[in-house]
């Protein structure tokens, strides 16, 4: 994907761009607001990645522009002022996601590549196959190997947003905010619990597991073995 | 209630005493205005009687017998019939020689006067009189007697009297009514201060003795006061300020440190016994960052900086989600969780920072409920206020501690074998606050139990 990075903070716009380089990515980064929006609506990017404050032209008031100007590129909205409360702030003006700073990286690349991914991945797909795990959306059965597999509803969403992101990382806040629709930082690992519950109905009686656990970032639903 | 208090107030008793020894003056000023007064009309009516036997004992020394009785006849005739002047003469066998009483008195004379009971000489109405008299011996064994009907004396001092006594009571109530007035003026000039002082305690810090144009004492109390909150504003506000500042520097060096440490950990040549260690030193990092975070977060709550997205918020789905998500954790100690919802009450507020506060406390009732012990989150609505309880029948809290879990840092655990930061309860309650509602913790007999109250949304 191409991702413009625009972060005034040399050191945090070294790590990211680096982080997400490494990770097959085309990233150019701006220093500050101008330079920013004149690269974001002059090139075709996949992904923004804004910080909230910059010089020049703040975050918000150049995503503002950017969409009165009917660029609608997904934009990851990066916040020093890290409350969950300004969140709702940066998705008025028209960012797709919030992240507050400090972030750890793999929740930075997941939640970029969600986006990217959005806008070629529709969700109007009503039957999802990952590997032989099968999910016919309408009916709500789904199926792993021929197998009849009996879900809850909320495991049943747990599972759709896995199986739409699958081969891809997805974070226990981004499972959160898109399964149970709450911002919030719970004190223990809710999700994790949940997410076992799920492994334990798709991946216990069968021969390899498709749920993986990706150390300090979070979950990924692999296509393969 | 009010009435006792205003009894109960200083300035009340002050006015009490101011008006017990104006009284008490007034009193002994009207006593000494009658005395002398009475004394007064009491020597002048003397005086008149002594100068009667004068004139009456000279005339008898020129016109001898004749003559006297002939003045007394007429002094007798020509007083008006309410005329109080009274004559007896008698010869010197006792006989009644002229005069407007009949019979000489009978009680003793002190000092040569006499005082008597007098029948009047109205037939239709006959009454007794008080009277003063003085007799005198004429030369010849004649004895006079010139005295006074005093009933208009008596009268007059008993107005006197009526009017003083009026006076006292005028200046009883005066005084009771400016001093119940003056004590109104000052108690509610005083209660201000109060009411501004239990404002502030109560933490409205911002709250402010209102202060008159008068600039008496009670505005320069209010002026001094007023300052002495400025000045302890600024204190609080200097060293949040700086607890602030701590949290939000420390916050981005740390957060330098933890993307190094994440840079390092995806370098291919490492060993795996440093990826552990840099693993941990991640992990720690992210508890410290995390900890920054929520204080941080917690502060800018509780200064009112944030933005609520306000809307309708229908308790118990939140309850039910909140339940639903939690469920598992429960489940993995086998504690049983229940939620009851007795009405749906609706509140205005921002759905994910009460979700939050809520998830906090039942967060710590899983945590510190023991294994097969049983939570209940219920829903209901009393008296226009929404209520939540999230009660357990674990260990619970001692009273004396009630206030004290909710400060930063605060873990009764003292083992702190527990997860946690001490900051889950100070959060939810700034979070709680922040849309006006209360948290309150009580005895579940045994347990905990979290009583939430906010207003509802009609």
């Amino acid at each position: 994907m191409r991702i413009l990075l625009i972060e005034d903070d040399q050191d945090v716009a070294r790590h990211v761009s680096r982080g997400l380089k490494e990770s097959g990515h085309i990233v150019d980064i701006a220093e500050n607001g101008i330079d920013g929006f004149s690269l974001a609506t002059e090139e075709n990017y996949d992904v923004l990645v804004i910080d909230r404050m910059l010089p020049r032209l703040d975050g918000l008031t150049l995503i503002e522009n950017l969409r009165s100007r009917n660029k609608l590129t997904p934009v990851l909205i990066l916040s020093a002022l890290g409350e969950l409360e300004d969140r709702i702030i940066g998705l008025r003006a028209g960012g797709d996601d919030y992240l507050p700073k400090p972030f750890a990286f793999e929740e930075l690349l997941a939640r970029v590549e969600a986006l990217g991914r959005r806008t070629f991945q529709g969700s109007a797909n009503t039957h999802l196959k990952v590997a032989e795990l099968e999910m016919d959306v309408l009916s709500r059965k789904v199926q792993r190997a021929g197998q009849a597999i009996n879900l809850q509803p909320r495991e049943f969403r747990l599972l759709e947003y896995l199986m739409r992101h699958s081969g891809q990382v997805v974070t226990r806040t981004m499972l959160l905010e898109n399964v149970w629709d709450y911002h919030f930082d719970p004190q223990t690992n809710v999700i994790d619990v949940h997410v076992s519950r799920l492994r334990s109905k798709i991946d216990r009686d069968f021969e390899y597991p498709l749920l993986q656990t990706v150390r300090g970032a979070g979950y990924m639903l692999c296509d393969s073995e | 209630m009010i009435q006792n208090k205003f009894i109960a107030s200083s300035t009340f008793r002050l006015a009490l005493l101011y008006v017990t020894l104006f009284a008490a003056s007034v009193l002994l000023l009207f006593s000494f205005i009658y005395w002398s007064s009475v004394r007064y009309m009491a020597a002048q009516s003397d005086a008149g009687i002594q100068t009667e036997i004068q004139t009456l004992s000279d005339r008898y020394e020129r016109a001898g017998m004749p003559g006297l009785r002939r003045l007394i006849l007429d002094r007798i005739t020509r007083q008006q019939p309410t005329g109080s002047s009274l004559y007896i003469l008698t010869d010197p066998t006792g006989r009644h020689v002229v005069g407007n009483i009949s019979r000489w008195p009978t009680v003793e004379p002190e000092d040569g006067w006499l005082n008597f009971r007098l029948e009047t000489r109205d037939r239709d109405n006959p009454e007794t009189h008080p009277a003063r008299a003085k007799k005198f011996q004429l030369s010849g064994g004649f004895r006079l007697l010139v005295g006074e009907d005093i009933q208009e004396l008596k009268a007059a001092q008993r107005q006197i009297i009526i009017a003083l006594g009026w006076g006292v009571v005028l200046t009883l109530v005066l005084g009771l009514a400016g001093g119940f007035f003056m004590s109104r003026r000052m108690l509610t000039r005083l209660e201000t201060i109060n009411q501004t002082s239990q404002n502030i305690i109560d933490g409205d810090l911002k709250s402010r003795v209102p202060v008159s144009a008068r600039g008496d004492e009670f505005d320069r109390l209010a002026i001094n006061l007023n300052q002495m909150l400025d000045q302890i504003q600024e204190l609080m506000e200097s060293i949040k300020q700086v607890s602030d500042n701590i949290a939000h520097d420390l916050k981005t060096p740390l957060f330098r440190l933890r993307q190094h440490l994440e840079s390092l950990s995806k370098l291919s040549e490492i060993s795996p016994e440093h990826t552990q260690a840099l693993v941990q030193s991640l992990s720690e990092a992210d508890r410290l960052l995390g900890l920054f975070n929520a204080l941080l977060r917690i502060a800018r709550i509780e200064s009112e900086a944030v933005k609520k997205a306000l809307q309708p918020v229908k308790l118990a789905d939140l309850a039910r989600d909140l339940a639903e998500l939690y469920e598992p954790l429960a489940e993995e100690k086998h504690q049983a969780l229940d939620v009851v919802i007795q009405q749906s009450p609706t509140v205005i507020g921002d759905q994910d920072m009460l979700f939050q506060a809520l998830a906090n406390i039942l967060d710590n009732a899983i945590k510190y409920t023991p294994v097969n012990g049983a939570i209940q989150v219920t829903v209901a609505d009393d008296d226009n206020q929404a209520v939540i309880y999230i009660c357990d029948n674990g260990p619970g809290i001692q009273a004396d501690d009630h206030e004290k879990v909710f400060q930063r840092f605060v873990r009764l655990d003292h083992s702190r074998s527990k997860p946690g930061n001490g900051l889950g309860l100070s959060l939810a309650r700034a979070l709680l606050h922040l849309h006006d509602a209360t948290v309150e913790l009580s005895s579940n007999h045994p347990g905990l139990c979290v009583k939430v109250e906010m207003p509802i949304n009609k």
